[in-house]
């Protein structure tokens, strides 16, 4: 809605805002570097919300923590934003002069009053109030999330509700205030820069964009389909349907990582080929026909990585990889090479030029000067450009150098997954500090902080369910069942279960996960399955 | 799910804090707690500073801190429980360890060792209620005892035999020793004219003795007219760095910062120590009034006076003394119907000697490890939770009584130009009648030695343990010095908190100076590398030199150098002082025995 894919703050913004919204992220235990410049700014004064169903060692440092129910989060952003308004707390001057459709938002959120968004999310009303009024009358102000917002059905809308409440407030585009989706890895940034979404050319740039692809095509000497390509899931559809019949991943771990995960492993069992270049034998590589042992992204190769706050690093190497494993740059440039398409072998530093050709965010990055400022903030369009700071200061000009944005009404739709007397707990997912994804990095090294391999519960419901910790227990979803240790833990409510996402071997909880995925994103629903727990029988 | 607290450590937070509110801070879990909660890291920050006395109630009740406390103290306060458990493990008065709710702690000090108490220690045998213990700030009425004795109450031992530590370990707690000095009574006393001579516990006697009325005459003075009176006065710290107190008291006075506050240090654990202790427990409200008129000078609302936890009858004292101020208007919203505020709190330490360095003891009042900051910014404006901030010593702010009373110019004419006012002086060891004596500045050495009688045991001076051990020993030679600034400064010695400690010629100093470096070790907070390795080594090297082995002075040297250079406080600067003064003098080193 507001351009290109990216945080439009800087870590700095949020070291001296006076207003931080951190929604559905446990940013302590799943992005400790973002958290550290997070605390620098609550230390410095700075009001700390966090919206999440459980009490994180994120939310422990919150002024205030909100235990919304799970998908639940466009009926806060709506009663949050229904109340700004009716408070006469909306910056009627900016949405006047940088949005257009208010009238129709401010009339789809009217029916969300305190008295319903308390009664939907379960928080109460005068604490959304007081949320409310933070927010918008907050000199500097910035609303943060990760994937307790993008692993819905709804995903998209979910981000929309919020960027909702940003136009509402004109809480972006100014130094301090923004819109930040923390991003999982050193790099996550870095592959939509370069292209990796379906609908996205490097930099952003719309395959549906003639003029953009026309310069792709010209540089490249072949054309560039304007179709869109798929995201995993309907990836996964193809593949199920036939129409899809060969696979090439490339550091992913799609057999453990997706939701319902032993239809996932059935489909990529049934293709006719699979290709898997990964720097670990994962679960996905030995379902494959062929494995290339690749080099580590860190020290074994030269190249780039973007950040959350688009910054571009370099990276260097600094050693050999073990034994046959080669860089993914020469895997591919020999792959190329095999199939009869006389690539070369650019270096990292030839391929990253022809992307400045290519990318205008990245045109003034050269390695010169990425080497020199130890790193530089896209768009920066020229080698004289300093780099940008926060996105969309344009909103904030007149006249404005860019078109009016829309307020997008989010209506609010449950999980997909319902509660019912057969299943009537809400297991939700998430991270740990110590612990990686699908644990393929981290889960063959120990830690001090490794917790049990567990399904948790409150402590009530332990004792409702007649369960003693520690003691084995089914957790059964419509889809699958899984066995798994009980712990109790205070973090969690009545009707609330969670499962880390790490420990696929023992304890697969995407057996359990809930398949339907966001329409636009392509993200399933992994924060709401609806499971009840029991002994083992 | 984690460990919980026993009803008794429960109650003894409780107790210090009040009831809990939600579950999220140790309450019982209501409904609305499953959706909200609030404070987060600014209830933490807000609730800091009563880490360390929650610890001590957990302490002092049961005996010591089990991990269920202090998970409950942390709930309670919001403090992430690593930290706590960083701040639990400085102090050596807090136990982590479950250990018996009696302990005792037998000074083997460098005044208490050669007179009982190493002995004792091994009479006692290997037992886990006996301690050994630094200087116990008892010195004059050597051996002394601490005891920690969970729920009743700690007690001291003076003059201890094992018998009496048994006694205390086992069963009742032994009156505590009344507070006197060898010269009660005398009327050209100053500081000390009501020690041993009126009740301390009366602030009716305090009064008809000239009490409160130099508090009446401040706040005819106002802020700018004691200044003034101070600084005429050149009223110096009588701590050991001897600052001059009206530019600490102007800065703070001056500063546009609010709030600001007030610290007396009565952390006194410079061994050989004991005057501020005689001064509390004999003459608290004096102390009380001081900090009443410091506090109302430089415009702080709030004063801490922080006193070491081996002080358990001068914290009694000056707690019924705070009470009975408060009660009579002498403290509070509006002092002496001033309309201006002001009150004290009590902080007890943790038994640590690093936290009589100025800025360890703020952040062992806010609730950090006692580890000394880097300075500049210095405490007057960037001193206790951050804001400006007057230190001073006991001796010192009980100084201010006279000056405001008499004037800065007739304070001025005590002693010399640059040392003025009565000083006191910590007389122990080899002396006839050990004691605080108070005298004014410029007595000399040898002078002060006959005041308490002249030198005991062989009758002949091996050497004068002077300022402390973080002083200097010296000789015969310097006993014409007359006790001065300035006179310290020339002839290479210091005053330091006015510890005269006496040696008589057949003295072991190889031991004293182990035991010396020993304390250092021990006492060092380990956060700078030069002091924490520094102090180590010079302890091991004392050892191998105590063991027979030669004096290896290269080494010693070296490590004193690094020490003096790098240490981030006074701690390291000092640590090796007093050894080499002792080398100097030919009381160890390889031409020593």
């Amino acid at each position: 809605m507001l351009g290109v894919g990216g945080g439009t703050s800087s870590y700095q913004e949020i070291e001296t805002t006076d207003a931080i919204l951190l929604w559905g992220s446990n940013a302590r235990e799943a992005h400790p570097i973002f958290f550290h410049h997070l605390m620098k700014g609550v230390r410095n004064g700075a009001t700390l919300y966090t919206v999440d169903p459980r009490r994180t060692t994120s939310a422990m440092w919150a002024d205030v923590w909100l235990g919304i129910d799970v998908g639940s989060d466009i009926a806060l952003a709506n009663t949050l934003g229904r109340e700004i308004i009716v408070s006469g707390l909306h910056n009627r001057a900016f949405i006047d002069h940088a949005t257009f459709g208010f009238d129709d938002y401010a009339e789809a959120v009217e029916p969300w009053t305190l008295e319903r968004g308390a009664e939907v999310t379960g928080v109460p009303a005068a604490v959304i109030r007081r949320m409310a009024h933070d927010y918008a009358t907050a000199e500097q102000a910035q609303i943060c999330w990760t994937l307790g917002i993008t692993e819905h059905h709804n995903a998209t809308d979910n981000v929309l509700a919020l960027i909702n409440l940003a136009l509402l407030t004109g809480h972006v585009g100014r130094y301090g205030s923004g819109l930040v989706p923390i991003r999982g890895q050193n790099n996550v940034q870095g592959g939509g820069d370069m292209g990796a979404l379906p609908n996205k050319l490097p930099g952003f740039q719309d395959v549906a964009d003639p003029v953009s692809r026309g310069k792709f095509e010209a540089l490249w000497g072949r054309s560039v389909p304007q179709q869109p390509g798929k995201h995993i899931s309907l990836m996964l559809e193809a593949m199920e349907t036939g129409e899809i019949t060969a696979l090439y991943v490339i550091g992913e771990n799609p057999a453990q990582s997706e939701a319902r995960s032993d239809h996932v492993r059935g489909i990529l069992s049934g293709l006719e080929f699979m290709l898997v270049q990964d720097m670990f034998m994962t679960r996905t590589a030995e379902l494959a026909d062929v494995v290339f042992p690749a080099a580590a992204g860190w020290a074994e190769s030269e190249g780039t990585v973007t950040s959350s706050e688009r910054r571009v690093q370099r990276v260097r190497k600094a050693l050999d990889p073990p034994g046959s494993a080669r860089d993914d740059l020469d895997i591919i440039s020999a792959l190329a090479d095999q199939m009869g398409h006389g690539w070369g072998y650019p270096t990292a530093e030839e391929l990253w030029d022809e992307l400045r050709s290519l990318s205008p965010l990245h045109a003034g990055m050269s390695y010169r000067r990425l080497d020199e400022s130890g790193g530089l903030q896209w768009p920066c369009p020229d080698e004289d450009h300093p780099g940008t700071l926060f996105l969309h200061g344009g909103l904030w000009e007149d006249p404005m150098p860019r078109d009016q944005v829309p307020f997008m009404p989010t209506p609010w739709v449950p999980p997909v997954d319902e509660l019912t007397d057969d299943y009537p707990i809400r297991l939700t997912t998430g991270r740990r500090l110590d612990s990686y994804n699908t644990g393929v990095q981290s889960g063959g090294y120990g830690s001090p902080l490794r917790a049990k391999v567990a399904v948790e519960v409150a402590p009530e419901d332990g004792a409702t369910l007649g369960l003693s910790e520690g003691q084995q227990v089914s957790v059964t979803s419509r889809r699958g069942s899984i066995d798994v240790p009980v712990y109790f833990h205070r973090s969690l409510r009545p009707g609330l279960a969670f499962m880390a996402v790490h420990d696929p071997d023992e304890a697969d909880v995407n057996l359990l996960t809930v398949d339907v995925w966001d329409p636009k994103s392509g993200t399933a629903e992994f924060k709401a399955t609806a499971v009840r727990i029991g002994p083992v029988v | 799910m984690s460990a919980v607290p026993t009803p008794a450590e429960r109650e003894a937070v409780d107790d210090l804090l009040g009831p809990p509110g939600s579950s999220w801070e140790g309450g019982t879990i209501r409904s609305g707690d499953l959706r909200v909660a609030f404070g987060g890291y600014r209830r933490s920050v807000e609730n800091r500073h009563m880490l360390l006395p929650a610890l001590h109630a957990v302490q002092a009740r049961v005996g010591w801190i089990s991990k269920g406390a202090l998970n409950y103290v942390c709930e309670r306060l919001g403090v992430p429980p690593a930290e706590a458990y960083g701040v639990a493990g400085f102090y050596a008065l807090l136990a982590l360890e479950e250990r018996p709710p009696r302990v005792a702690h037998v000074c083997d000090d460098v005044a208490c060792g050669p007179v009982g108490g190493v002995a004792m220690l091994e009479e006692l045998g290997d037992r886990p209620d006996v301690h050994a213990s630094p200087c116990l700030g008892q010195c004059d009425r050597a051996p002394a005892v601490f005891v920690q004795r969970a729920p009743e109450g700690d007690t001291v031992l003076v003059g201890a035999t094992p018998d009496q530590v048994m006694e205390a370990l086992g069963g009742d707690a032994p009156h505590q020793p009344e507070v006197a000095v060898p010269q009660s009574g005398d009327p050209s006393l100053r500081l000390l004219r009501r020690v041993g001579v009126v009740n301390p516990t009366s602030l009716d006697e305090y009064r008809a003795t000239g009490g409160y009325q130099a508090l009446r005459k401040a706040l005819e003075l106002g802020s700018d007219g004691v200044i003034a009176e101070i600084r005429t006065a050149n009223l110096r710290g009588r701590g050991g760095a001897a600052f001059p107190m009206g530019i600490k008291w102007d800065g703070v006075a001056r500063s546009p910062v609010n709030p600001r506050y007030l610290i007396c240090n009565a952390d006194e654990s410079e061994p050989g120590t004991f005057k501020d202790r005689v001064l509390m427990e004999g003459d608290p409200f004096a102390l009380i009034e001081s900090m009443t008129i410091a506090g109302l000078t430089i415009g702080a609302e709030l004063g801490f006076l922080y006193i070491r936890a081996e002080y358990p009858l001068a914290m009694a004292c000056l707690e019924e003394a705070a009470a009975a101020a408060r009660a009579a208007g002498l403290l509070g919203e509006d002092v002496a119907g001033s309309g201006r505020s002001f009150d004290i709190e009590i902080r007890r330490g943790g038994g640590a000697y690093i936290c009589g360095e100025e800025t360890a003891l703020m952040n062992s009042i806010e609730g950090k490890r006692g580890e000394p900051r880097n300075k500049p910014p210095f405490p007057t404006q960037v001193g206790l939770f951050g804001r400006p901030t007057v230190i001073n010593n006991v001796e010192t702010l009980v100084n201010v009584l006279d000056i405001v009373l008499t004037g800065g110019d007739a304070f001025a004419r005590i002693g010399t130009a640059e040392s003025t006012g009565p000083k006191l002086f910590c007389l122990a060891g080899a002396v006839a009648r050990p004691g605080v004596y108070e005298v004014d500045f410029g007595e000399t050495l040898g002078g002060l030695i006959e005041l308490a009688g002249g030198i005991t045991g062989t009758g002949e001076l091996g050497a004068v343990m002077l300022g402390g051990a973080a002083g200097v020993f010296v000789g015969e030679e310097h006993l014409d010095m007359p006790l001065t600034f300035e006179d310290s400064r020339v002839r290479n010695a210091t005053l330091g908190s006015g510890v005269i400690l006496v040696f008589d010629h057949a003295t072991d100093f190889r031991s004293v100076a182990r035991r010396i470096a020993r304390f250092f070790r021990d006492e060092s907070c380990g956060q700078c590398v030069p002091c924490r390795v520094g102090t180590v080594r010079q302890e091991e090297l004392l050892a191998r030199h105590l063991g027979g082995g030669p004096f290896e002075e290269e080494l010693f040297d070296d490590i004193a150098r690094v020490m003096m250079d790098a240490s981030i406080c006074g701690l390291g600067h000092t640590a090796s002082t007093a050894i080499r003064s002792a080398v100097d003098l030919g009381l160890l080193g390889n031409g020593h025995g």
